[in-house]
């Protein structure tokens, strides 16, 4: 059953493009999970406050579950299922701040950890050598139940470091 | 290299990166969130709006006739399915819809399934029920004198002896009261130098997991399958399998990852609900509560403690006497446990000679309260700990050197006459005040900053006597993989058990294969709860990995390989079959030894196989104009036995004093008769990257836990114990203010502060 209006929209999602018919009440996380089935990106509150379901939107971080799926027509979206490949260098492994996640223990159930992601990785692209505070301040809108959050700042941290002496002239 | 075998590192004690850090960081993590199947239901729910009242009518029609609804189900529907559709861990009070009545705002009441989700919460707003309202009791110590009786007859479950007295009582809303005695508290309290007692509150609160629970039902023909996010698999199985009057093996219970769980999805929570729904509908059903829904489905219990000490000229408690009331809400779910289970460790972890406990869980109009990180510890030490500072200060001694002085020691009895062992009480305690520098100087603060400092320290034991069984399966290559129910909700119990098996079999942790809880599939374990997995099934693990390994020997025997030399496990198959062919079947059980507590005294010689020990230590500024708390360092102190992942217990440590850290300074469910009025994450807050403290360590203390596996003991809910009080304490010795109930919000702090300046806060 479908409940009035749809509209097709074109989305570019980790650099596929979707075409698809999709209600105009629908929002972006739906799309993303049930229609293109790409079900990293979660949903925890569905009203915009804990940043589980934070994507990048034309490369700004954004809340998936408050913005319809009509709004996107025409975006490039990256999701959690798109981040490895971000970086060309990266391509086909994991992108250094999902290996730091690892390392670092930024994660615990999970469920928090794509929107840390792509939130953070946002942050490294605009500014690839931020202070302690910076990273505290960028994910201050995301969160998590499990860690107590300590992990995910030495990831974010150590990961600016280690990409700034990739790029540094030898 | 795809290395199998270790050649030299040890995998006990060694940071491995969690086994799926892979599949998370990349969101390919498997959660029953992300679950579909074909022909899937969305069910939604009607919810209760009067926290207690007869039902006169439910009218579903409008919601019946809603285009693209499939079915309303209301719980007369349920019982033309199942004739007694009640369940519960502890007991069978919790209809699967309600009926005849109901017992806090909030209780399903109907409920609408519909191939779009969004059309079933449509036609769940359309159902009208009518109710005559009944007279509600929602705080816990008027609950046991109310005329207001929330259950007419006590239903226990039968699972418990020491509830078995209390089936078909009525007119109580007394779910447990469990007594202690030890000495005589009275003559010690009549000799006496020194007399404290005290009342202290702690507030309702919720576990938020990310993922709200969530669970499917798959009906076969006589069968169900289950996918949920469960704490419990083996006890969801057991539960379902009685409500439907079926064998076990005709229900599956699978549980991939959970997106977290603190107590939340123990027991049966939405499971019977989708079960029921699923064989009525004859269709896969899938029930995803909101983040708000579950604030009415599970939650810690609020409570009140109030505690009486005798205190010699020696600063040497002689005498403590606790009374405990659990608000356990509408129905006990696991709060009867929670009130023996935690009551007899009420009077801490001191050598106290006179000892009473009276621990009375209590049903309200609230919604219902079960397990949080802890157990009730948390609750328990917030009182003990608030209670033996002013102790402390009521004889003037250091509250340091107070509380070395009345510690358990090894060997010592606790109240149930327990002998204490392996459980690091001094070393933590001593650790803390170290770390602290407590001895130096401390820099108070000056103008309307004002600094203080404090310590706090708590002991649980765990819950006893309970089983865990493992399968460990060898196969021909050399690889190894674990068949286990414990679920991984995020503390790291798949790579914990995997380093057991690695470490027993001389294989590569990350190399070892975890199959997720699948009761056709897992053996049975009691449950994911309470720090238990390391400790019960890390010996069932151990147990497994041992019997494979003794059968290898015997293999390698049998073919005529020399014992001790170094041969490959797959050159041993090799031999043996011809070609790689075969697998060997490890199999543990692990239940440790127990001796039940006596009636009416608690007492016991063996009450528990192993305790955890966990202290804070507080550094904060108080802004004595805003009454603004700042924690300048948190330091958290644990007893953990050897650690089996070091780096993963760190972040056990860290994310269990975050969660108290909220607990203690804001969150608070807001209730207006009964109704929680700010049931969602934008009105409750939770603690987020701003609240973390400017320092936080997190240490833990050298020890070994000598019946656990390599040492190792739990170590999920240690970190909470000490943080509530060690704040509340901070507080007093910053500026004179004591708080007596959480939480400790800048509110209260500046009402402390007017007040002792005899200025009173409008209000
Ligand atoms: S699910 Fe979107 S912010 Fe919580
Ligand atoms: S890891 Fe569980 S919410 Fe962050």
């Amino acid at each position: 059953m479908s409940w009035g209006e749809s509209r097709t929209i074109t989305l570019t999602v980790n650099g596929t493009s979707y075409t698809r018919e999709v209600e105009v009440r629908f929002h972006l996380a739906d799309v993303l999970r049930h229609e293109l089935g790409l079900t990293g990106t979660h949903l925890g509150c569905e009203h915009g406050v804990c940043g589980a379901c934070t994507v990048l939107i034309n490369g700004r971080s954004a809340r998936s579950c408050l913005m319809l799926a009509v709004q996107a027509d025409g975006a490039e979206i990256t999701t959690i299922e798109g981040i490895a490949d971000i970086d060309g260098p990266h391509a086909g492994g994991l992108h250094p701040l999902q290996e730091a996640f690892r390392e670092f223990h930024g994660l615990q159930c999970g469920f928090c950890t794509p929107g840390m992601l792509t939130t953070l990785i946002e942050l490294l692209r605009d500014n690839p050598a931020p202070t302690e505070e910076e990273v505290r301040i960028a994910i201050s809108g995301n969160l998590c139940r499990c860690t107590g959050y300590q992990g995910i700042v030495d990831a974010a941290l150590a990961t600016a470091k280690n990409l700034r002496e990739a790029t540094a002239p030898a | 290299m795809n290395e199998i075998r270790s050649i030299s590192a040890k995998q006990v004690g060694r940071d491995v990166p969690r086994l799926e850090s892979r599949q998370k960081v990349t969101g390919r993590a498997e959660y029953t969130h992300n679950i579909t199947l074909p022909g899937m239901l969305y069910a939604k729910l009607c919810r209760s709006t009067v926290a207690h009242g007869r039902i006169l009518s439910i009218d579903v029609s409008a919601a019946r006739d809603l285009p693209g609804v499939h079915a309303v189900y209301t719980g007369e529907t349920i019982r033309t399915l199942i004739a007694e559709p009640y369940f519960g861990p502890a007991f069978h009070d919790q209809p699967i819809l309600a009926i005849g009545k109901v017992h806090f705002v909030g209780e399903p009441i109907a409920v609408v399934l519909a191939a779009d989700p969004y059309v079933a919460a449509e036609a769940a707003q359309m159902i009208v029920a009518e109710y005559e309202e009944l007279p509600a009791v929602f705080d816990e110590v008027e609950a046991m004198t109310s005329a207001a009786i929330v259950h007419e007859t006590l239903k226990p479950a039968g699972t418990f002896a020491d509830l078995k007295h209390l089936s078909g009582k009525s007119n109580t809303n007394v779910a447990l009261d469990y007594q202690l005695r030890r000495g005589d508290t009275d003559a010690a309290f009549a000799a006496a130098e020194h007399v404290f007692e005290h009342e202290f509150h702690t507030q309702q609160v919720m576990h938020t997991p990310l993922e709200p629970m969530v669970s499917i039902a798959e009906p076969g023909d006589n069968c169900l399958t289950i996918y949920t996010a469960s704490q419990s698999p083996s006890f969801v199985c057991t539960e379902i399998a009685r409500l439907f009057g079926w064998r076990e093996n005709q229900v599956r219970v699978k549980v991939p990852y959970l997106g977290g769980g603190f107590g939340a999805k123990l027991y049966i929570k939405l499971e019977a609900l989708v079960a029921a729904a699923a064989m009525l509908a004859r269709r896969p059903v899938k029930l995803s509560l909101t983040m708000e829904e579950q604030f009415y489905t599970i939650t810690k219990h609020a409570s009140t403690f109030r505690i009486k000490s005798a205190v010699n000229k020696d600063g040497r408690i002689t005498a403590r006497r606790c009374e405990i009331f659990w608000n356990g809400g509408a129905f006990a779910d696991i709060g009867p446990r929670v009130t023996q289970k935690s009551g007899f460790t009420s009077p801490g972890p001191y050598d106290i000679d006179n000892v009473s406990v009276d621990s009375y869980a209590l049903y309200t109009n609230r919604p219902p309260a079960g397990a949080l990180r802890g157990f009730g510890i948390p609750q328990l030490v917030w009182a003990y700990e608030s209670h033996t500072d002013l102790l402390a200060r009521g004889i003037g001694m250091d509250a340091v050197e107070f509380r070395r002085r009345n510690l358990l020691r090894e060997g010592r009895p606790q109240a149930t006459g327990t002998l204490m062992h392996d459980a690091a009480i001094i070393e933590v305690l001593d650790k803390t005040a170290e770390l602290m520098n407590w001895t130096a100087p401390f820099e108070r603060g000056e103008g309307v900053i004002r600094r203080g400092r404090a310590i706090a320290i708590g002991f649980k034991a765990v819950v006893a006597p309970t089983t865990s069984g493992a399968i460990v399966n060898l196969s021909a290559d050399g690889s190894a993989a674990l068949y286990m129910s414990t679920v991984d909700m995020g503390q790291g119990s798949d790579t914990a058990m995997a380093q057991i098996v690695a470490e027993t079999l001389g294989l590569v942790a990350e190399r070892v294969k975890v199959v997720h809880p699948d009761t056709d599939v897992t053996p049975y374990d009691m449950a994911t709860l309470g720090s238990r997995s390391t400790f019960h099934m890390g010996n069932a693990v151990k147990l497994a990995s041992l019997h494979a390994l003794e059968q290898l020997g015997a293999m390698a025997r049998e073919v005529g390989l020399p014992e001790g030399t170094n041969y490959e496990i797959r050159d041993i198959f090799l031999k043996k079959y011809g070609m790689q062919a075969g697998n060997i079947i490890g199999v543990g059980s692990y239940v440790p030894p127990y001796t039940s507590p006596q009636k009416g005294t608690g007492l016991s010689d063996n009450v528990t196989p192993f305790w955890m020990v966990g202290a804070a230590g507080v550094e904060l500024s108080v802004d004595t104009e805003t009454g603004h708390v700042t924690i300048d360092r948190l330091i958290n102190v644990a007893d953990v036995g050897r650690p089996l992942n070091p780096a993963i217990v760190a972040t056990q440590l860290s994310g269990a004093a975050m969660m108290q850290l909220g607990f203690t300074l804001f969150e608070n469910m807001d209730l207006d008769h009964g109704q929680v009025t700010n049931a969602s994450l934008a009105d409750y807050k939770i603690p987020g990257m701003h609240d973390l403290p400017t320092v936080m360590d997190n240490v833990i203390v050298d020890n070994n836990q000598q019946n656990g596996p390599y040492g190792a003991k739990g170590v999920g809910e240690t970190a909470t114990f000490g943080v509530s009080p060690a704040i509340a304490n901070a507080i007093e010795d910053a500026v004179g203010v004591r708080l007596t109930s959480l939480p400790l919000t800048p509110e209260s702090v500046l009402r402390g502060i007017r007040a002792l300046r005899g200025e009173k806060l409008e209000g």
